[in-house]
């Protein structure tokens, strides 16, 4: 049973107040924020784990990202993977979902055989949700998005996918791919052990002149996605507080709705 | 002297910071409430590797030093001072035995110490030795192959819960101190049980138990040290303890600080902060001070003991003053939130009553005094 999982690294989301875009490049300034893997891509991990001390095998962690994402592929080594992959070229820089979803697919190809490929159901910083989807079609294997459980038996994987109001039991052959939601699991921390010893392994970096790319497909040039804007939005006006007796305030509430023209 | 950590100390304190704040701090209060023995906090411990620190790597363990067990018996302590202890306490069974064990010894017990598959215990105190340790009356009598145990012990942490206890018992009592002798027992064992649980002012949810040994026999292979040198032996585990106990203390005394100097700039009295009047800003530098005076002494303590030099005076001295400044500490940190801190709120009251155990366990104050004189007045 080998598994690939693709992390991605995001900034803290509890570290949001520091959290700044960049009006003129239409960018996220990720500098003086603390990086973490995306906490829906470490369910991943914890499921491929999982599912290796249950079957055996091996899982590989890869990642897209700037040099520095290495250290959320060493936190993936710590915890227990056996190999981990940075797709890192400063030729990749601007790529949106689909852009991203081919060049991590030619990654994944480089890699060889698996069984299963495990993402988080979306990344919380882009929140699209659609390099799962992307990978998966790039790939030509089946697809399970939102998954709360897995089991795999043989060569099949039976999943439980969380819909709006209820969840769906799907049956796929592998190869496949999954995405899965934070109820599949609680992930561990990583031992002592475990985090000493990443250190000494060796996160592989391969770069566009590594992989097999079709070079119309990767950067900014292959991604259709323009970003037009992006700003951070006006926190809402604060709300009043009337106090006083019911029938006065009643009256004071009455007013300030005609004010703005509600009633 | 350089406390600059190292890499591996300041990834496996950024590790222990993260488990500290989403799982032991949020369920401190709740393990005092209940007094139920925190086995979700001790499962941790073991999952991290973090029993395993100063075991050496032969073992199973990561062969690091005391100085980073202490750094992370300091964080454990503050988020949980039960916690604190119960990690502290195993540190009295696998000191002795990586002191004074035989090479079969080492190989039996590490292993499942280091990884936390066995939670360990040290078992000296009895209702008539306890500041008097050399007063034991607990006998082991030899007998083919066999050393037999009886007798009574008392307020053993980690009692019942932990698998592997280093007992003190006398083999030969006319010689009083002198015949006292280091033994390995393990659970289960036959005619070793476990008596009173003993109800506690504070920590309630740490185990103080009382072991009973009624023609408990165990094999030579498991006598620890030599004979006649178990008093040697609980001096020098006591001593290394005190590191640990001392630590406890400062743990427990950084967080009540923490938890008044954030109370002090919210709480608004005659129109201002209470952080704003000099009353107050007093306290709170005292108790900075004094959390950095402590951290220092016991630092330098588990330094001295990693360098392999005397560092005995320096753990009394640490203990002694770790303890007492964290009473005081958390009493002021009560007075700083006036009424409310005395109720159960807020968790400073807690920490009063957590306090007051450090200034008893591992040797009082008293007796700590005593240590240091007689260390003092023993220097040419």
């Amino acid at each position: 049973m080998d598994t690939i999982v693709c992390i991605k690294q995001v900034p803290d989301t509890e570290e949001l107040s520091h959290i700044r875009v960049n009006c003129e490049t239409n960018t996220l300034v990720r500098e003086s924020v603390k990086a973490i893997i995306n906490p829906f891509d470490e369910n991943a991990i914890e499921e491929a784990l999982r599912l290796r001390e249950a079957k055996g095998g091996r899982v590989t962690v890869i990642s897209m990202g700037p040099p520095q994402a290495k250290e959320a592929l060493r936190k993936a080594l710590a915890l227990g993977a056996d190999q981990a992959i940075l797709v890192s070229d400063s030729s990749f820089a601007g790529s949106d979902t689909l852009a991203t979803s081919y060049t991590l697919a030619m990654g994944i190809k480089k890699i060889g055989k698996f069984d299963l490929l495990l993402l988080g159901k979306q990344a919380i910083d882009g929140d699209t949700a659609q390099v799962g989807p992307g990978l998966a079609e790039w790939l030509r294997i089946p697809q399970i998005t939102y998954a709360r459980k897995i089991e795999v038996n043989g060569n099949q994987i039976r999943a439980e996918r969380t819909l709006e109001d209820a969840f769906e039991v799907v049956e796929v052959t592998l190869p496949c791919l999954a995405t899965v939601t934070k109820e599949i699991n609680i992930p561990r921390y990583p031992s002592l052990k475990g985090l000493l010893s990443a250190k000494r392994k060796e996160v592989l970096v391969w770069g566009a002149d590594d992989l097999f790319l079709d070079r119309k497909r990767i950067g900014l040039e292959g991604s259709p996605t323009q970003v037009i804007k992006i700003f951070t939005p006006q926190p809402p006006p604060k709300g009043e507080i009337l106090t006083g007796e019911i029938p006065e305030l009643a009256d004071r509430l009455i007013e300030k709705l005609r004010e703005r023209k509600i009633l | 002297m350089d406390f600059t950590l190292s890499d591996d100390q300041r990834m496996i304190l950024e590790l222990v910071d993260e488990v500290c704040e989403n799982e032991f701090a949020p369920r401190a209060d709740e393990i005092s409430e209940s007094g139920e023995f925190p086995s979700q906090n001790v499962k941790k411990l073991a999952e991290l590797d973090l029993f395993g620190i100063t075991v050496p790597r032969e073992y199973g363990g990561l062969g690091m030093d005391y100085l980073t067990w202490t750094l992370i018996a300091e964080k454990i302590s503050k988020a949980c001072a039960t916690t604190g202890l119960i990690f502290g306490a195993n540190l009295l069974c696998t000191y002795p035995l990586g002191k004074y064990g035989t090479e079969e010894q080492k190989r039996k017990f590490f292993p499942p110490l280091a990884s936390g598959q066995s939670l360990g215990a040290f078992a000296l105190t009895e209702p008539e030795a306890g500041s008097d340790a050399g007063n034991v009356q607990t006998t082991a009598r030899k007998e083919d192959g066999h050393f037999v145990l009886n007798g009574t012990k008392i307020f053993i942490t980690n009692g019942e819960v932990a698998d592997i206890y280093v007992v003190i018992a006398n083999i030969d009592k006319k010689s009083g101190p002198r015949g006292l002798t280091a033994f390995m027992v393990e659970k289960g064992t036959q005619g070793f049980s476990f008596g009173q649980h003993f109800s506690k002012m504070g920590l309630t949810a740490l185990p103080n138990v009382e072991l009973i040994f009624n023609d408990c026999r165990i094999p030579d292979s498991n006598l620890l040290f030599k004979e006649r040198r178990g008093f040697k032996l609980a001096m020098q585990t006591f001593a290394a303890g005190r590191i640990g106990v001392g630590i406890g203390a400062l743990g427990i005394a950084e967080a009540a600080f923490e938890k008044a100097r954030v109370y002090s700039r919210e709480r608004v009295q005659f129109g201002r902060t209470i952080s704003s009047f000099q009353a107050v800003q007093h306290m709170l530098a005292d108790m900075a001070t004094k959390i950095e005076a402590a951290r220092y002494l016991l630092y330098r303590a588990a330094w001295y003991l990693d360098r392999g030099e005397a560092f005995e005076k320096l753990a009394s001295m640490g203990k002694l003053y770790a303890s007492e400044a964290a009473m005081e500490i958390t009493t002021k940190a009560v007075q700083v939130f006036g009424g409310y801190g005395y109720t159960k709120d807020y968790p400073v009251e807690r920490y009063m009553r957590e306090a007051k155990l450090f200034e008893i366990i591992e040797g009082t104050s008293e007796i700590q005094r005593g240590i240091i004189a007689s260390l003092i007045l023993k220097e040419k």
